[in-house]
């Protein structure tokens, strides 16, 4: 065992050594929930709206009001004819227009419905909808207000509507994501190079030959990334609490423990790439092709999977992340337990399991040389 | 232009820091001759080739190689040499033929004189039946044989060689020396280093660097005799035993 | 009993569905304690016995043992008992000199204190510099380090694979120095090299060509053992002198070794004054011709034009 903590150790002073490298690693999870967060959020703040408003009444106008006090829109213009949306649009500053209709008020007091139009700028389908979402959600409010729940206020149906997102902050999605991007690149990535550089080096033939359990060496290796993946989560955490307001739902320990277990599952598919590859550049490639690009696609996290052709379906199955996706949303968003997500945390440790395995079985004790 | 030596070196120094690594070193190479350039590791060799190769840039001192000025005219200088060491020579996954097009065309040869260059190579190492063939199919010494064609196929007036034989077997090794001493013959000058101390023998002149400085030069007749060595080896060992410098 | 033996060692490898032999019928014994040197040009199968012998890779066909260890069936044991030193530099360059021979002392289950006896007089050399990084050691230096690791578990058998490659002069003379020494303290050392020049060092020599062993003896029996008899010629003019030699159907074959060139002729019958007389015809002055004992490297060529 003491030849074991020996190996450790010398790959904590490998990592401490370079400290280029370990800047990346604890830096890269901040840097993507900064980046995800701020910069590529698609959500919408100070939208430029116009108004179309036929009826002029009471009710119209506090909505008008309403609207324009939120942080996501600013009103641009009252338009005063049907003719003017068109013109507006073609401007292009003003992404979407509010049309009430004529008797708007009177129609709600006596018909118990009245009609706004929301009409959204579809050059980018992603705004425009976020748009219509955010308007909606003031509108209902506005509505729950004045009646309660009783009445029915508006025609339009809001296209989405997220229950467990209601103002659709995007960062609810990239956490989980920018997770499994991170543990995947520390501790696939990593311990994938990590190993084959031994190979590169001439020292896996040095300590082939002698008494050491090579699979000690292997082993030994992904331990310091552990430590720096679990270092990653903690900061992920925290940055996503405290900066990004994302709550954290369910519990903790039980949040720690599914990532851990992903960590686990990260480092086998490291040994395996490690037992497939002689060169530093092929284990780069091997990771980032194999592990990191499905985990971009087919995750679930950049692209829905349920807008997806079937067989591409059927392949996001055989992502780890996928899985991983989900159990972080359930817990940490949906604040579900164990209950609800036992079969993706089975579905993980059959992946961890399998790829022990083979990397166990594949494992040379001798130099594999072509 | 018509000068007698094609190298002139004039207190030429490289300092990294406080650490002398080339110390005033002075000398000259004729043309047409085959000059062994020795010294220990960490003697200051690859320092000073790399100065000459213009590669790096001296601290003081100057040197003139061909007719340029190491010091502002580098480009032209790497442009009219040539370089061939063990480590980088030619591409493994290129056949014979294609790695011959490709030097000939970075040295900007026309088509028909790579053609009449490749037919002679081919013809001279007698590869005939290896041309179309995988550089790494071919055995080590051939390899060799074949970089150092290719790299006198621009037919530059000096070819710096670094370590050219290195691992390679003793029949093929004369068989390079042969290629060296053929190229001497036609006009080239050769500035060759080498851990193998027999092959200094072979060389018009041999400096040997002790320090950063060159110890002993001349022919390697002169300097068995002057220095009273049965051999190039026992001398080159008395003077590197004499190295005070702490290894690095 | 030897403390090397092998016995009709095959290895291919294949590549592109192309089977290279790397190894042909190897057979070899070294005794305990003496120095074995394995002679031959890159590409001509060094490394492969040697990781045949370290169990790093398995032969096709033929056993092996080392200290009565079997390579393929007892290799953990095996592991135990021997050191090895690869070709290429195997140290891990961002560590320290102490912290690379503490490590690898301590993967073999020992400590530095406990064989320091053994690497003395090495590490002492570089023990001033044991707060460096290894990769910023020069050549000489590394080597050093690196039979340190290979030594610091007092092993039966030490291989060395190239150690003096790329190494200058004076260290190669130096590392000699060290083998002979740890062949005192009754060490086997397997020692592969490309210099022709080390094998007037070793007790014994295997001379090697294209995966095949030309010649096993001891080196002044290989000598012994040369057919025929050597003259070295020196003219004025050398290059002429080559092609006139090598153009005259009397020679066998003429290799230059610095100034002079090294002749054997197809018969053994000539004399000093027919060579002499052919030279002065085509124009030669200052001839000098002398027969000489032929060194290793001739021998090692007249058996791989034998071939």
């Amino acid at each position: 065992m003491n030849q074991f903590w020996v190996f450790v150790r010398k790959e904590m002073w490998h990592i401490l050594r370079d400290k280029q490298t370990l800047f990346v690693l604890l830096g890269m999870p901040v840097a993507q929930i900064l980046i995800f967060g701020f910069a590529l959020s698609n959500e919408v703040k100070n939208s430029k709206i116009a108004v179309l408003d036929l009826s002029k009444d009471q009710i119209t106008q506090q909505l008008i009001e309403r609207i324009d006090a939120s942080k996501y829109f600013d009103l641009e213009e009252n338009l005063t004819s049907p003719k003017d949306i068109e013109r507006i649009f073609k401007k292009g500053k003003v992404k979407l227009v509010l049309v009430f209709e004529n008797n708007f008020d009177k129609n709600l007091q006596h018909t118990h419905e009245a009609i706004i139009q929301l009409i959204a700028d579809g050059t980018d389908p992603n705004v425009g909808t976020t748009l219509i979402s955010y308007a909606s959600s003031i509108i209902n409010d506005y509505q729950k207000e004045l009646f309660g729940n009783q009445l029915i206020l508006y025609s339009i149906k809001p296209e989405v509507r997220m229950i467990y997102n209601e103002q659709l902050k995007a960062s609810y999605n990239f956490v989980p994501g920018v997770m499994a991007m991170v543990l995947l690149l520390v501790c696939a990535l990593m311990t994938s190079i990590a190993i084959v550089k031994e190979k590169e080096l001439g020292t896996m033939e040095v300590l082939l030959v002698s008494p050491l359990n090579p699979f000690f060496v292997v082993i030994s290796k992904s331990i310091p990334y552990l430590i720096i993946s679990i270092l990653n989560i903690v900061s992920i955490l925290l940055l996503s609490y405290y900066v990004l307001k994302v709550p954290i739902k369910g519990n903790l320990i039980l949040l720690m423990g599914v990532s851990i277990l992903f960590i686990i599952t990260s480092l086998s598919f490291g040994l395996f790439v490690s037992s497939t590859t002689r060169t530093q550049t092929a284990a780069m490639f091997g990771t980032l092709i194999g592990l990191f690009m499905p985990t971009l696609m087919f995750s679930g996290f950049m692209f829905p999977i349920d807008n997806m052709p079937w067989p591409m379906q059927l392949l996001s199955n055989l992502i780890p992340s996928k899985w991983f996706f989900i159990i972080v949303k359930s817990v940490m968003i949906k604040g579900l337990g164990i209950l609800a997500i036992w079969r993706e945390v089975l579905i993980l440790l059959g992946f961890t399991v399998l790829m022990l395995f083979i990397s166990i079985r594949k494992f040379n004790k001798r130099l594999d040389i072509a | 232009m018509n000068n007698e030596y094609i190298i002139e070196v004039d207190s030429l120094t490289k300092k990294f820091g406080s650490f002398t690594a080339v110390d005033k070193i002075s000398f000259t190479v004729k043309r047409g001759e085959i000059f062994g350039f020795l010294g220990a590791n960490g003697a200051g060799k690859t320092t000073a080739i790399k100065m000459l190769s213009g590669l790096l840039q001296a601290s003081s001192g100057s040197a003139r190689v061909i007719d340029f000025n190491i010091n502002k005219e580098s480009e032209k200088i790497k442009a009219n040499i040539g370089y061939m060491s063990q480590r980088f020579s030619l591409y493994d996954d290129l056949t014979v033929l294609e790695n011959m097009k490709f030097y000939g065309g970075i040295y900007g040869l026309s088509n028909s004189k790579i053609q009449m260059k490749t037919d002679e190579i081919v013809k001279v190492l007698h590869i005939q039946d290896y041309k179309d063939k995988l550089v790494k199919s071919l055995p080590l010494g051939w390899k060799q044989k074949l970089a150092f064609s290719i790299s006198i196929l621009h037919e530059p007036p000096l070819v710096f060689l670094d370590e050219p034989t290195g691992g390679v077997d003793p029949v093929t090794r004369r068989e390079f020396w042969e290629l060296i001493v053929a190229a001497a013959h036609q006009g080239t000058t050769l500035f060759v280093t080498t851990h193998y101390m027999d092959e200094a023998e072979y060389c018009d002149t041999v400096s040997i660097m002790v320090d950063g400085r060159i110890e002993a030069m001349g022919s390697p007749k002169y300097l068995k005799e002057q220095f009273n060595s049965p051999d190039i080896h026992t001398l080159f060992v008395s003077l590197a035993r004499q190295s005070k410098r702490t290894e690095i | 009993m030897f403390s090397i033996e092998c016995n009709g060692i095959t290895k291919s490898y294949t590549a592109k569905k192309q089977s290279v032999l790397a190894l042909n019928d190897i057979s070899l014994q070294v005794h305990q304690s003496e120095i074995f040197g394995l002679i031959g040009p890159d590409g001509s199968g060094k490394t492969s016995i040697i990781r045949i012998l370290t169990s790093l890779i398995l032969p096709d066909a033929g056993n092996a043992k080392v200290v009565n260890c079997d390579v393929v069936k007892d290799y953990e044991k095996l592991r135990t008992l021997i050191g090895y030193m690869p070709g290429r530099f195997s140290l891990y360059q961002d560590l320290t000199v102490e912290e690379n021979l503490q490590f690898f002392a301590s993967i073999f289950n020992t400590s530095i204190k406990e064989n320091y006896y053994l690497i003395k007089n090495i590490y002492q050399q570089i023990e001033p510099f044991k707060k460096r990084k290894a990769g910023e050691l020069s050549g000489g230096m590394k080597q050093k380090l690196a039979l340190s690791c290979a030594l610091i578990h007092n092993p039966v058998v030490l291989f060395l694979d190239e150690p003096t490659t790329g190494v200058d002069a004076v260290s190669r003379i130096e590392f000699w120095e060290m083998l002979k020494e740890l062949k005192g303290k009754g060490i086997t050392i397997f020692v592969s090299t490309p210099y022709m020049d080390e094998a007037s060092l070793c007790d014994r020599i295997a001379l090697i060509q294209s995966g095949s062993i030309m010649s096993i003896d001891e080196p002044q029996n290989v000598i012994q053992q040369y057919k025929g008899e050597l003259w070295s010629i020196i003219a004025q003019n050398r290059y002429q002198l080559m092609m006139d030699l090598k153009s005259w159907e009397r020679v066998h074959s003429a290799f230059s070794f610095g100034e002079n060139i090294h002749v054997s002729f197809k018969l053994s019958e000539i004399s000093t004054d027919q060579i002499q007389q052919y030279l002065t015809e085509k124009g030669h002055d200052r001839i000098q011709i002398v027969k000489i004992i032929p060194s290793i490297e001739d021998c090692f060529m007249q058996l791989m034009i034998r071939k």
